[in-house]
């Protein structure tokens, strides 16, 4: 519960946060409604002058609303909106030192890529309009085509006049709203690299919003994971991958395995959690400190099969699990396999080619280091999160995380033949296929 | 490790109120200025409307001379006795009948063309395209008379013959630019899709490529009898003083006296097509609602 | 992980390979031949109506322009240039008449036209289909009875005169000859506004159409690129919706130079337009050359400023 409020604002205060800098981009207390409807529900945010920042959620999260409150296309319902010391809630978005990367480009059609990009520049006056525009198709590598009219690009062509567009006004901040949506992966993977290259060179702010939490991790130094209108967790890739705060974050970024379990005993810095059958320990810096029952997370990669016996001090195992179903995927082979009471998990085991391939009905042991154990408080959905986009389903090879294609309720009546005494046993990690 | 990771979250600093917070206070100006467009749009509206209005208003005249211009007393008559006017309900049928004619002839002609025009490349195309678009760049006066010139070179007499001859032309243009429209919008995948499932080209035709044309087809015929039915100009050359449409009738009656039967057909067509459209729109949006 | 998805990617795109065999072999010399002699098959009947009573007339208006003799005596082709002359030193203020209106006419409409469609395209949201058909319903009744019912509106005794002498617009416009003395009805100004009124629709249709298919995102962007909702407007939208303000104009100027039902049931004998002549010269005077010598005028006329303005608005591919 604590995780959907407004709770980490109160906590921890790392070292980087600092007052707002000079131009840093503000957002207090910033809400949208749309009649009943709150798409954006009293959001604080400081994101730092020069980040490379992403707001990534499912598509309804509030995260394009609050991006288009920020370059002035919608008006807030509440709160305000700055840079650095300034405010500009109240600008209209022409007077703002805001430029976005449209979703769909919005490339102006009758006009040629030169006077696309010089756009901006000539509403401001701005002198040296030939050279500052030279200078950025040079960097977008648009030069040769700076005479054609959109209608006469590829999509990624496209996209580079899109971004060079924004980037010449030498905006403060710079909204890019779902920039790769259009591109086919391959490309997509270009762009990222390429985006991030640009990013480093001319230093401005972005502000990146996606649905796609793999484009998020490859790019963003910082990533707010919003759902319904708030900030879920905040923090660098890796922090959120490695330490989620929520279910919704577990499942949304990456995959996870969720398991009821309930807290039996804390001894120092370790916590023993009773799962259906057996128990496991975890660190006690990863369980909710207060918590009867949890959930019990761990991320499918961290998970070794093997026998029981090979199991070191330290190590959390599970015995008897079944295996239902093997992806063999070449960089790793995805297994699909049920516990004694009935529930779904799923393990991922890199190709290294030490292990033997096991087979649907291989009985198992599940093993991981008790310090990849996580719980999160089981008030919360452990469905929450689960990507149901298939547009999300593109993932990359080396990241170790995966998403389900489905959403991965294991149906009640499974459930019931746990030991249950927690709340339902619900699988996160979807079944594959 | 911490559990809770919210590096920033919690540094926004609270300020005061903001100005821009809350619905902003609007004088009346900017209240207008905001809205001009829709004044400028009402008034359009206005314009263009009023007349249709007065039309109505004045098929319930009773005018005491021959003409039907100010407002004397209200009356029914003129509905009760739509055809009281002499030689008025002859011109509407005539007028019906030249454009249920021109449109079934010039809805064929122009649906045939448009399917060559939008489908088949071919040698000519641009020309045909140039000579499909004259007729509706060309006025209406020039049209009727160098088709007057046509029919006294020949020798043709004048009459319904020769009448519907100039509305076919007129409106065939019409029919083919519509038709053209709504088969360039089609994605011409479907027609791919059916041929992948089996069906010959006449089956893709008849089942995939004509039900999505027909709504196109169907503007079409609905422009070309409107066309048809309302012209004057055209019709004016080519009539002989036996062939009377509706329109010469109005016109004739415009310097003889206006009937009050005139605004009651007028009231009449305005809202059997206001009917006709408002049903269309609610079976389209019932078919939209429950098909898709 | 990501050869999943991958393949996926490859098995869609299957079903529009499939369509490769159909697109090849209308490629094929055989079938291209087949493809278009249907073309010309399902082309020949209306072509040839067009030809036979379009092109043709032309010719014969032409030609009648170059006869002399009467309708008793019969015509033979003499070649006379001087009807050309005499006719339009005859009738040059009909002529002039006519485009002035026309031009006026236009002018009106489109400025009329364009916010009415910029406000039903881009602002009416969910009333777009209710305002577009109260943009066609006047045509739901005959433009004739519709134009003698502006003979009532501007009645001489009618609150729309009243407003203007009240006013004393009435005043300004008789001093500027726009009308006569007491009196809206039978003057110049009664005249351009039925035109402007009759053409309006076309004004404002392909605008709309224009209009409507302009992606509201530009307009956001152009704003996001500082660019004033002035700016906006003449830098994006006006730009881009320029094929909608040809094709506006010339379907509202086309038709209003030829028009002769408005000057004749709101106008007086001073505002005469050319087509009344013509077809007074045709139907009353029997006088074939000279109405087929200023009828063939018209038409050249209009073809030549067609064909200058559409080069000079730079969308020829308006065809």
């Amino acid at each position: 519960m604590t995780a959907t409020s407004k709770a980490p604002a109160a906590t921890g205060a790392p070292p980087s946060a600092a007052p707002a800098g000079a131009g840093d981009l503000v957002l207090s207390a910033l809400s949208k409604r749309f009649g009943a409807f709150v798409a954006v529900d009293e959001l604080d945010l400081v994101i730092p002058q020069g980040s490379f920042f992403a707001l990534l959620g499912p598509s309804g999260c509030g995260k394009t609303t609050t991006l288009r409150m920020v370059a002035g296309l919608e008006d807030p319902t509440t709160g305000s909106i700055s840079i650095g010391d300034e405010d500009i809630t109240a600008r209209k978005a022409y007077q703002r030192p805001v430029n976005t990367v449209f979703q769909s480009y919005a490339l102006f059609p009758h006009m040629t890529v030169r006077d696309n990009v010089a756009f901006g520049l000539q509403r401001r006056r701005q002198k040296e309009v030939r050279r500052q525009v030279d200078e950025v198709l040079e960097l977008t590598e648009l030069t040769t085509l700076a005479g054609r009219k959109p209608a006469q690009l590829s999509g990624g062509q496209q996209q580079r006049v899109a971004l060079a567009r924004a980037v010449v006004n030498r905006p403060a901040v710079l909204l890019l709203d779902e920039p790769l949506g259009a591109l086919d992966l391959k490309l997509r993977r270009q762009m990222q690299v390429e985006l991030k290259r640009i990013q480093n060179e001319v230093g401005i702010t972005f502000v990146h919003v996606t649905h796609d939490q793999e484009e998020a991790m490859t790019m963003a130094d910082t990533i707010a994971v919003m759902n319904a209108g708030r900030v879920e967790q905040l923090g660098s890739p890796a922090d959120l991958y490695e330490n989620p705060a929520t279910t919704f974050a577990a499942n949304f970024l990456g995959q996870s395995n969720l398991i009821a379990a309930t807290i039996a005993g804390r001894d120092g810095d370790r916590v023993r959690l009773d799962l259906p059958a057996g128990s496991v320990t975890a660190p006690a810096g990863r369980v909710p400190p207060d918590a009867r029952s949890v959930w019990m997370g761990v991320r499918p990669e961290k998970i070794r099969l093997g026998p029981a016996g090979d199991a070191r001090a330290g190590t959390n195992v599970m015995a008897g699990a079944r295996v239902i179903d093997v992806s063999f995927i070449g960089v790793s082979t995805q297994y699909l396999v049920r516990t004694p009471w009935d529930q779904e998990l799923m393990v991922f085991e890199q190709n290294q080619g030490v292990s033997r391939l096991h087979r649907p009905g291989d009985l198992v042991d599940l093993l991981w280091a008790a310090e990849h154990t996580f719980a999160l408080d089981a008030a919360q959905d452990a469905s929450a999160g689960v990507i149901i986009d298939p547009d999300a389903v593109a993932e990359p090879a080396g990241a170790g995380s995966g998403s389900a294609s489905g959403p991965a309720r294991s149906d009640p009546a499974k459930s019931g033949s746990g030991s249950g005494s927690s709340g339902p046993v619900r699988a996160a990690a979807g079944a594959q296929k | 490790m911490s559990a809770t990771t919210a590096p920033r979250v919690g540094t926004a600093p609270v300020r005061p109120p903001s100005t821009g917070q809350g619905p902003r206070r609007r004088s009346p100006w900017r209240v207008l200025r905001e809205n001009l467009i829709w004044v400028v749009a009402a008034g359009a509206f206005v314009f263009m409307l009023v007349p249709n209005v007065i039309v109505i208003i004045f098929s319930f005249n009773r005018p005491n001379g021959r003409f039907n211009y100010t407002w004397t007393r209200f009356s029914f008559d003129a509905w009760l006795h739509p055809c009281a006017a002499p030689g008025m309900c002859d011109s509407l049928g005539l007028s019906l009948k030249i454009g249920l004619l021109a449109t079934a002839a010039s809805t064929a002609l122009g649906t045939m063309a448009a399917f060559a025009l939008a489908r088949h490349r071919f040698r000519g195309r641009s020309s045909t395209n140039l000579l499909v678009f004259m007729p509706m760049a060309t006025p209406e006066v020039v049209m009727g008379s160098s088709l007057l010139t046509l029919f006294i070179g020949l020798g043709l007499p004048l009459g319904q013959t020769t009448i519907l001859i100039a509305h076919i032309m007129f409106c065939v243009s019409f029919v083919i630019v519509t038709v053209k429209a709504r088969i360039a919008s089609l994605d011409p995948r479907l027609e791919q899709a059916a041929a992948d499932l089996y069906a010959n080209e006449t089956q893709a035709f008849l089942r995939i490529t004509l039900p999505l044309v027909a709504p196109g087809i169907a503007a079409g015929a609905l422009l070309a009898f409107s066309l048809s039915f309302d012209d004057y100009i055209i019709t004016n050359f080519n009539a002989s003083s036996s062939s009377i449409t509706f329109p010469m009738y109005v016109w004739g009656a415009a310097s003889k006296g206006t009937p009050v039967q005139i605004n009651v057909i007028g009231t009449a067509m305005f809202l059997i097509a206001l009917t006709a459209v408002g049903l269309g729109q609610f079976v389209a949006g019932r078919r939209r609602r429950f098909q898709w | 992980m990501t050869a999943a998805p991958v393949q996926l990617a490859e098995a869609g795109g299957g079903p529009s390979d499939a369509g490769a065999p159909v697109r090849s072999r209308r490629r094929t010399g055989k079938g291209r031949r087949r493809s278009s002699r249907m073309a010309y098959l399902l082309l020949t009947p209306g072509l040839l109506w067009l030809a036979l009573f379009f092109v043709v007339p032309m010719l014969f208006l032409l030609s009648q322009s170059l006869q002399t003799g009467s309708v008793e005596q019969g015509y033979r082709l003499t070649f006379r240039l001087a009807t050309y002359t005499d006719a339009l030193s005859t009738f040059s203020p009909q002529f002039i008449r006519s485009f002035v209106y026309a031009f006026l006419a236009t002018l009106l409409a489109l400025l009329i036209g364009y916010p009415l469609a910029y406000a039903i395209a881009i602002k009416a949201g969910r009333w777009k289909s209710l305002l577009l058909v109260m943009v066609i319903a006047p045509f739901f009744t005959s433009f004739l009875i519709r134009t003698l019912a502006w003979q009532t509106i501007l009645a001489t005794d009618g609150p729309v005169t009243g407003f203007f002498r009240v006013t004393h617009l009435l005043s300004i416009t008789s001093g500027l000859g726009w009308t006569n003395g007491d009196q809206l009805l039978s003057s110049p100004l009664a005249v351009v506004a039925g035109l402007t009124y009759n053409f309006l629709p076309f004004m404002t249709l392909p605008l709309f159409a224009s209009l409507d298919r302009l992606d509201p995102r530009l307009l956001e962007a152009s704003g996001d690129l500082y660019a004033s909702p002035a700016e906006t407007f003449r830098r994006v939208t006006l730009p881009i919706s320029m094929p909608g303000v040809v094709a506006g104009t010339l379907l509202t100027f086309i038709p209003a130079a030829g028009d002769y039902i408005n000057s004749k049931l709101l106008g007086n004998p001073n505002t005469t337009m050319i087509g009344q002549v013509i077809d007074g010269q045709f139907l009353r005077v029997l006088d074939y050359p000279t109405a087929a010598a200023l009828s063939f005028t018209l038409m050249v006329t209009i073809v030549v400023i067609v064909a200058i303005y559409v080069r000079r608005a730079g969308t020829e591919e308006l065809l």
